[in-house]
């Protein structure tokens, strides 16, 4: 009597497997427009030129605010340096400054003695803009390094203060920093310019 | 700075501010010595630092000539010379 049952139930499923694949074609056709609707949404909310463009208004900002040497700094070797304020003796006041900072795009800022080479520290600091909408918090790069510039050579302490402190390896590469100053020396050597670097007025 | 020799119609002040996708956005214009502008700026100011912005003024020191930058927390801070305020996101640790 099973046997009957599962024999006849068999019979059934295999008669009523075409009806069962077209309900099924038909449910997809149906909810193909959708998905196509939805992907072309998608693909114009995304503009790929968008965050191009904005990185070429920020280096046109960027330009228009730091000097002509901090500016080619900038372009040849993706960094800029600025002078630290404060001097650790009297005779720095004379000799240049005690320390040096080096301020990369999205990156920490990091601290370095110009006479020696030595690095000191890295300031892990961010620009965040939590008023944007979209999920974007996320300054331009060229934008970052002019925000963590004006930040630094209008308020050191202020900036220093709300950074987080690491010793230099956390994010960046020790190898890779003293590469860039020997990068940054070559760079002055065949500029011509002077080996030390802009002095704040103390 | 400007130059102070501008012609009076020139000397209009623009207050900038960086946007993440954006670069800087132009948010206001105008004379700070017209009233009418200056209420305009004073209050697009405010926003602004409600808003939990940073202004910056990008200047040139007179001595030196070197190029740095001045933060303004009030309106009347900043010089009657100025092109510019740059607004930016307020420094956090990362």
């Amino acid at each position: 009597m099973l046997f009957a049952l599962l024999a006849l139930a068999l019979i059934a499923l295999v008669l009523a497997a075409p009806l069962i694949v077209n309900a099924i074609q038909r449910r997809r056709a149906t909810r193909r427009p959708h998905r196509a609707a939805g992907g072309l949404e998608d693909l114009s909310l995304y503009d790929p030129g968008r965050e191009r463009r904005a990185e070429q208004r920020a280096r046109e900002l960027l330009r228009s605010c730091v000097n002509e040497e901090e500016w080619s700094m900038y372009r040849d070797l993706g960094f800029i340096r600025v002078a630290g304020r404060h001097a650790r003796r009297e005779s720095d006041k004379h000799n240049g400054p005690a320390y040096a900072y080096l301020v990369y795009p999205h990156k920490p800022i990091v601290a370095y003695v110009p006479a020696s080479g030595q690095l000191l520290s890295e300031y892990c600091v961010e620009f965040p803009d939590l008023t944007g909408g979209g999920g974007r918090h996320r300054l331009p790069a060229s934008d970052d390094v002019l925000a963590k510039w004006m930040a630094l050579t209008s308020d050191e302490d202020r900036v220093i203060k709300r950074a987080n402190l690491h010793l230099v390896g956390r994010q960046h590469d020790p190898a890779r920093v003293r590469r860039d100053l020997w990068r940054l020396a070559e760079w002055e050597r065949r500029r011509g310019s002077r080996p030390e670097i802009q002095q704040k007025s103390w | 700075m400007s130059d102070p020799r501008r012609p009076p119609e020139e000397r209009a002040i623009k207050f900038l501010r960086m946007k993440p996708g954006h670069g800087e956005v132009l948010l206001a214009e105008g004379d700070p010595r017209v009233e009418e502008d200056e209420e305009r700026l004073i209050e697009e100011f405010r926003r602004q630092l409600d808003e939990g912005m940073w202004a910056a003024i990008p200047t040139t020191h007179p001595g030196s000539g070197r190029r740095e930058a001045q933060l303004v927390k009030d309106f009347a801070d900043v010089p009657i010379e100025a092109e510019r305020v740059i607004f930016f996101p307020r420094a956090s640790g990362g």
